[in-house]
């Protein structure tokens, strides 16, 4: 019904802009005007306007202006980030000159140069002086601002300090997965053949290799079962042999770790893995590594002017130190719910939007306490987990299982 | 010379209905082929982003409409889906960036304006030129056929990253929807390959008597480099299509590597999804040239001729097309600085992206210094092209922002981008292609299109396109990240829940505000008043053909040129204007030969 209507409304406009159409044929003719090149009239009005949208245009910059600012990110909590705001300041000092110079002789000309018949337009092709000018002058400018903003990213991508504290970011369609390195400040080597429920970095020690092998021989064993119960020669016979012979190939790569020397095999057991929200210590480098267990997401962390993309198959690095506790921004922003977010900002599927953690920024004493409260890895794999660990990996793959 | 005979022979066979407006080879209805076939692809895009706009706008609420548009499966009971959302955002960018700028852009002006402008009775090969459209419409239609499976369009972004886009587990939509998108985006590459070749072939081998390179309208250099870039760039999109194509039928690992989904150990060893971004963007960052080349070249067409002014600096605007056009094959990896690429590259990407801004600017400054003490007509094609330099300065200026490695880190993938592309890119190319059309219409269709609805469009257009993009600066600078659904799961956004809202009203008004375009271009097309053979006073080739176009463009022989393009207003004259095939004067100098 209501779809009935909006075609109706659509078709009586039409109609009407058509009667309406005639109309100004009608009397344009009557007036003798058949002229294809507008009138004096339409030129002067127009060149008016062009003229009124420039005020119009810088009124609504300020307008923005003052009400989006104070809404934007607060100073920044990262050392490098201090020096990326100033560099911006600096950036949108120059461009808004130029911004606004260009604009005011772009349609001041528009407007002052309005056609008149009394005039005629000046012939001037070229001038050497003018082009050089406009060529060098940018290019000055552009120097600066190389010198500056490259001098700033050398700075910020440079090397994390040896005493950083290195974490992992582990992201998952649809969620973020923080790894601490234990007492050791060594993270466990870990491989995608050994993700589990109860596995989801797919840290490699000497008790997960043990549960990864058990697992993969008891699904062998199912699908055999299977596989035997199968009509022979179908479809799903095929498939059932097919998905034997990947478990039979994961389980000899997880094998070939137990060859791994004994140091790398336990320097996982005493990670610390923690979900939805993680701590860090302010006034401390803080390495971060990533990796991605299926696509590419991105490690964004606006508050810290920290961007990093987590990539399937290799391992991306940033590091920065935070100089703000999130009780101390709570005090600047006057908002006792503020929280620094880590989001997700490479787009990975439907819940792309919804892919966050709460990045807590404390003093070190704080940290020093939270961290020794976290279950280690070690104890996170002992089977009294076993519904916990399920639970977190079936809600991770909730979505893409259902829209299959 | 072969190809002028062969025209005179068919001039005076007759043309059924098939060979003249279906399978045509004549380079005027190719060109209004293509206009036609982009303008739908836009009506589509635009009803795309009318749609996610209401979900941007009204994040959460019901809309009876998207649930007409798109069913119970993709908007139950009105509130859409965030796979839909990302499909629609997809096909979007899809369908503006390649099939209305690319395609439509260069497809209806290069296949009007270089035969017309150079002086030749047609494409070097019309045969080619037939099936560059052919292509052009079948990929159209794959592209719009994907939209109607059961799984949905591919809608992992419109540069359709690995492995995202590789694993139909990762995503519906990239199903069939993807292996479609591939399809149509192979059939697009050929259509453009063609298309290029032939238009690049046509302005070396078959310039009129006279018609040099230093006297060719900017319009035919931008359309030529344009083509050049193409021809060079697009065969490397095609590897990576192809390249993903392997990874997803047949168990290769260009791009995959380490991956554990849905459960299971994916055995692809040894490949890296950064390998893609790079072929991506070696295509992806010349294609953005590809769409504004021939925009500005059409925008110094029609501020010359509206301001009654030679364009200013002739020469140095046909040397930073060069050399806009070479510093856009090293520039990519500005699309990639948080890949986690060696900091010391970023540092070169940085530098050479920056360059850029030189002969932009030089562009710009040229364009406001034609305006100087001219004597402006307006046109509804002329307020376009003032507004198309407005966008592309206002656009402009944000990419020396992003070109900065340091300030890219908190920009990236952020609204900012998102509003600097639209404004740079998107608008810019957009309204200097309804200048483009409100200019050439009478070269079309033989009619004139009605200037005060022009006007209304223009306006309407103009004032709703910045009250869309240029708030979505702030939001990129708050840190909103693009192509999310819903920004309701962060309270730091929440504050800007009314900025969204009035975005997406200034959107459907600019959406509403293209009907007025329609509208006037149909209408013009049956019953606008009989145009004059030279209804702008120009100086170009074109308009001294008959205004009932006629196969073989002139009836008598070719014309001869004997100066540049841009005698307007030139002191001795009488008229303001000197069409190129007037003879010059004893001891009177070619402007385009420079003093
Ligand atoms: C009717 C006017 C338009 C509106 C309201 C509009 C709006 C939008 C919005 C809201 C997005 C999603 C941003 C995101 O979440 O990342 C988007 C994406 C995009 N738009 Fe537009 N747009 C319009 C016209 C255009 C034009 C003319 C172009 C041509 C260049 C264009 C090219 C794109 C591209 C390339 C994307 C990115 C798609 C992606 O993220 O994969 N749009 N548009
Ligand atoms: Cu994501
Ligand atoms: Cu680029």
């Amino acid at each position: 019904m209501v779809t009935i209507l909006i075609i109706l409304a659509i078709v009586l406009a039409s109609l009407a802009i058509w009667q309406l159409m005639r109309v100004f044929e009608g009397t344009s003719k009557l007036k003798g005007d058949t002229s294809f090149v507008p009138t004096d009239a339409e030129n002067g009005y127009q060149g008016k306007m062009m003229f009124l949208f420039m005020f119009g245009y810088f009124a609504f910059f300020a307008w923005l202006y003052v009400k989006c600012v104070p809404l934007l990110l607060p100073e920044s909590a990262s050392e490098h980030g201090v020096l990326l705001d100033q560099l911006l300041g600096f950036n949108f000092l120059i461009i808004t000159i130029v911004f606004v110079a260009t604009h005011v002789f772009l349609f001041y000309f528009a407007y002052k140069y309005t056609f008149s018949k009394d005039r005629k337009a000046y012939f001037y092709t070229h001038s050497n002086k003018l082009e050089l000018l406009w060529t060098t002058v940018p290019a000055v400018f552009l120097a600066v601002i190389i010198v500056y903003g490259l001098s700033a990213w050398i700075d910020i991508t440079d090397e994390a300090p040896e005493n950083s504290l290195t974490i992992e970011l582990y992201p998952k369609q649809f969620d973020w997965t923080a790894r601490y390195s234990g007492i050791d400040s060594t993270l466990g080597a870990s491989n995608y053949n050994m993700i589990s429920t109860f596995n989801p970095l797919g840290v490699i020690t000497n008790g997960s290799v043990a549960q990864m092998q058990e697992e993969l021989k008891a699904d062998i064993v199912y699908y055999q079962e299977e596989l035997e119960k199968a009509p022979k020669g179908g479809v799903k016979d095929e498939e059932l042999t097919e998905t034997i012979a990947k478990r039979k190939r994961q389980l000899e790569r997880v094998s070939s770790f137990e060859g791994l020397n004994a140091a790398s095999l336990v320097s996982g057991d005493d990670d610390v893995l923690v979900k939805n929200e993680f701590y860090i210590p302010k006034g401390k480098s803080i390495e971060f590594i990533f990796r991605s267990r299926d696509v590419i997401h991105s490690a964004y962390m606006p508050h810290f002017r920290s961007q990093m993309n987590c990539v399937p198959g290799m391992t991306t690095t940033l590091n920065f130190v935070p100089t703000i506790t999130t009780a101390e921004m709570r005090e600047k922003t006057n908002n006792p719910e503020f929280e620094y977010m880590l989001l997700c900002n490479k787009i990975c599927g439907a819940a792309h939007y919804n892919m966050k953690m709460v990045i807590k920024v404390v003093e070190q004493e704080e940290y020093n306490k939270w961290i020794s409260e976290q279950k280690t890895f070690n104890e996170s794999i002992q089977p009294a987990e076993e519904g916990v660990a399920s639970e977190i990996n079936l809600s991770g793959n909730e979505i893409s299982m259902i829209e299959q | 010379m072969a190809t002028e005979a062969a025209h005179k022979n068919d001039h005076h066979h007759e043309e059924t209905f098939i060979s003249k407006y279906i399978f045509s080879m004549d380079h005027k209805m190719i060109s209004k082929q293509f206009l036609i076939t982009g303008m739908i692809m836009a009506v589509i895009g635009m009803i795309m982003s009318s749609l996610f706009r209401l979900q941007l706008g009204w994040q959460g609420e019901s809309f009876w409409i998207l649930n007409f548009f798109l069913g119970d499966k993709w908007a139950p009971e009105g509130i859409l889906d965030p796979n839909m959302y990302l499909a629609l955002v997809t096909i979007h960018g899809t369908i503006m960036v390649f099939f209305l700028l690319t395609g439509g852009l260069s497809g209806t002006f290069a296949n009007l304006l270089i035969p017309f402008q150079i002086g030749a009775r047609d494409m070097a090969s019309g045969f080619m030129n037939m099936l560059s459209y052919w292509f052009f419409l079948a990929s159209s239609v794959v592209m719009v056929g994907s939209l109607f499976i059961e799984t949905g369009p591919a809608s992992g972004g419109w540069t359709v990253y690995p492995p995202l886009s590789a694993l139909p587990q990762a995503m519906p939509g990239s199903g069939l929807g993807m292996t479609l998108w591939l399809v149509s985006m192979s059939l697009f590459i050929v259509s453009s390959l063609l298309g290029g070749l032939n238009y690049v072939v046509t302005v070396i081998n078959l310039r009129t008597k006279g018609m040099t390179m230093t006297r060719l309208p900017l319009s035919i250099w931008a359309l030529f480099v344009t083509a050049i870039i193409g021809v060079l760039s697009f065969p490397v999109l095609f590897s990576a299509a192809l390249l993903l194509i392997f990874d997803r039928m047949f168990g290769t690992s260009f791009y995959l590597s380490d991956i554990h989904i849905a459960g299971e150990v994916l055995e692809q060893t040894g490949g890296s999804p950064i390998l893609y971004e790079h072929l991506f963007w070696f295509l992806g960052h010349p294609e953005v040239y590809i769409v504004l080349l021939p925009a500005l070249g059409i925008t110094s067409e029609v501020i010359a001729t509206n301001s009654r002014k030679p364009i200013f600096g002739y020469r140095a605007m046909i040397g930073s097309i060069l050399a806009i056009a070479f510093l856009s094959f090293i520039v990519w990896g500005h699309h990639m600085f948080v890949t986690g690429m060696n900091p010391f590259l970023g540092s070169v990407f940085t530098f050479t992206t920056l360059l850029i801004a030189i002969p932009s600017a030089v562009k710009a400054f040229n364009y406001i210094t034609t305006l100087w003490k001219g004597n402006i007509r307006f046109t509804p094609a002329m307020l376009f092209s003032i507004g198309m330099v407005s966008t592309f300065i206002s656009g402009g200026v944000t990419g020396i922002i992003l070109a900065d490695s340091a300030l890219d880190i908190n920009l990236h993938d952020t609204y900012f981008v998102v509003a600097h592309f639209h404004i740079v890119m998107g608008l810019s190319a957009v309204l200097a292609m309804y200048a483009g059309v409100y200019h050439w219409f009478p070269k079309m269709y033989g009619k004139m299109m009605n200037r005060k609805l022009g006007y209304a469009h223009f306006w309407l257009t103009f004032v709703s396109a910045y009250g869309v993009f240029f708030p979505q600066h702030f939001l990129g600078l708050a840190g909103m990240p693009r192509r999310y659904y819903s920004n309701s799961e962060f309270p730091m956004f929440d504050e800007f829940v009314s900025l969204n809202e009035m975005i997406s009203v200034f959107a459907i008004i600019g959406a509403l505000a293209q009907f007025i375009f329609m509208f006037n271009f149909f209408y013009s097309m049956f019953r606008g008043p009989k145009s004059s053979q030279n209804p702008w006073g120009s100086n170009t080739l074109e308009w001294t053909t008959p205004v009932e176009p006629i196969h073989g463009n002139w009836p008598g022989p070719l014309p001869v040129v004997h100066r540049w393009a841009y005698d307007y207003s030139k002191p001795g004259k009488e008229q303001d204007f000197v069409p190129q095939t007037v003879p010059l004067e004893e001891g009177e100098l070619d402007g385009g030969a420079g003093h």
